[in-house]
């Protein structure tokens, strides 16, 4: 896959060290909302460059009770970013007082993370979406490596952008099914397919009975792990 | 509590394991006015009396917005009290910064109790003269708070503090347990019966009391004058008919009972303090 590698010409000091581009890399992230909650898909390849490295990354997470986090990037940043989000979500059930970080609440604790980063010149090299259920209330956001952040019905984050989410805009409706959410996924992933090296789509499997989940799929069975 | 020594310091303990300074910080909150606050499953009520240091000056002020989920009245040392709201206000913003959504109430208290403690064992400090009654929603509900000078939190259904809250706490003995269930409005009504309770004699007029509203759909604010002094006025409608032996108005059985007190506080409202149902002379 082509990827557009950004060299930051930042004159190093005192050996100190930051992001200047990405090394291993995931691809896109699509999320939509559904009648019952929020679907999230991505494949599970690492690139590095234009080899596909890496062929069992799981880049869609679920963070807390209630949300989900895909990202697409830099996955040593997305582990990163995995850390902290976990230290978060540890202290919030340490308080074990009955109220929980929601999704929307993980979200805007993301947007303030990477956009303070990006203002040390240090910018985790991300973009996330991140959905989720609390309540009944459904939520879908996006966060950019910048700090640019937004709330929608569907998402999605590097070339998903230019080829899934014309498909979503046509096609998606407020009250899809289960099904019919993995179905308009799988033929926004198949677009993809086309033009990325390496993307998986799996059997999907629901985690709780009121949220879906991300979908992967393998056609590239004996080639798994990395080496 | 007499003068002895082991009180000159927060941080000696005396042999019998007291904190004499702690426990002098909670004096001065006994002495400071009236402030009671009562709660339902959907509303939190506070309400305050507010004492003027002289004619000519303006009357002090208790009851502090935190955010628009949460509000406080303090009952001590108002400076101590102002700057508590502060530092109250700002952690409640600084959550609202970064994750967009209101800081429940159980952590906010358990802040501010962990900041009181800090001065109650560090001996160039000295613990707050102040005790708050925190109201506030969140997902969890309505909560009602108090944080003593001690560091110690509780929360309840209905409290009061200050001078002559026991007046007050001993009417709200009787009818907590209806509480949950109370619409705003009656809770609103209770409350200023409480503060009216404190006055043991002296007028109750809007413009010596405050009240404020938190509720689901209901950000914190306070009462205007006006309300204030219509709700004053249909509790004394009530006191009147019912020293008339009429039982009047309004939907609930509790009138029955708010008039027999009421009819009993009849006696101290002609400056007699017969101590029928009003409780005697606070702490």
């Amino acid at each position: 896959m082509e990827m557009v590698a950004v060299k930051d010409s930042a004159i190093s000091e005192n050996g100190t060290e930051r992001t200047l581009y990405p090394y291993v890399t995931g691809t896109s992230v699509i999320g939509m909302k559904y009648k019952d909650g929020v679907i999230l898909a991505a494949d599970m390849g690492g690139s590095y460059g234009s080899t596909l490295r890496y062929k069992s990354v799981e880049r869609i997470k679920h963070i807390g009770k209630h949300s989900l986090l895909g990202a697409s990037g830099e996955i040593s940043d997305f582990q990163e970013i995995l850390r902290y989000l976990d230290e978060l979500i540890l202290y919030d059930n340490m308080w074990d007082d009955g109220n929980s970080l929601g999704p929307k609440e993980i979200h805007n604790y993301l947007t303030r993370v990477m956009y303070n980063r990006r203002n040390k010149f240090n910018p985790l090299w991300n973009s996330l979406v991140l959905g989720g259920v609390k309540n009944g209330q459904k939520y879908l956001g996006m966060v950019g490596m910048i700090g640019t952040h937004f709330e929608d019905n569907h998402v999605a984050t590097g070339f998903g952008n230019h080829l899934a989410r014309p498909i979503l805009r046509a096609e998606w409706r407020e009250d899809l099914s289960f099904e019919e959410a993995v179905k308009l996924l799988e033929k926004c992933l198949l677009i993809a397919k086309i033009t990325e090296e390496g993307v998986t789509i799996s059997q999907p499997y629901a985690l709780k009975t009121y949220w879906g989940f991300s979908a992967f799929q393998n056609p590239s069975k004996g080639a798994e792990g990395s080496w | 509590m007499f003068r002895n020594q082991y009180d000159t310091d927060v941080t000696t303990w005396s042999p019998a394991g007291r904190l004499f300074q702690v426990e002098y910080a909670m004096e001065a909150v006994k002495q400071g006015a009236a402030a009671v606050g009562l709660r339902s499953t959907s509303h939190v009520v506070l309400a305050t009396v507010n004492k003027a240091a002289s004619d000519l000056s303006s009357h002090q002020r208790k009851v502090f917005k935190i955010d628009d989920h949460i509000g406080v009245a303090i009952a001590g040392l108002t400076a101590d009290g102002r700057v508590l709201s502060r530092y109250l206000r700002n952690e409640c913003i600084n959550h609202s910064f970064v994750y967009e959504s209101p800081l429940p109430v159980s952590r906010l208290v358990v802040r501010l109790a962990d900041k009181a403690q800090v001065c109650t064992q560090r001996s160039w400090k000295r613990p707050f003269g102040v005790g708050l009654l925190v109201a506030g929603l969140d997902e969890t509900g309505a909560h009602l708070y108090y944080n003593c000078p001690s560091g110690n939190y509780f929360e309840y259904q209905a409290f009061a503090i200050g001078s002559r809250s026991q007046a007050a706490k001993t009417f709200m003995e009787r009818r907590f347990e209806a509480f949950n269930g109370y619409s705003r409005d009656e809770l609103i009504k209770d409350a200023i019966f409480a503060i009216k309770e404190t006055l043991q004699g002296e007028k109750l007029t809007s413009s010596i009391c405050t009240v404020a509203v938190v509720g689901i759909d209901e950000p914190f604010h306070m009462l205007d004058q006006k309300t204030i002094q219509e709700v004053i006025d249909s509790i004394e409608i009530k006191e009147d008919d019912a020293s008339a032996a009429a039982a009047d108005q309004a939907p609930m059985q509790e009138e029955d009972k708010s008039s027999e007190a009421a009819a009993a506080d009849q006696a101290p409202m002609q400056e007699e303090d017969k101590s029928s149902e009003a409780a005697p002379m606070d702490i």
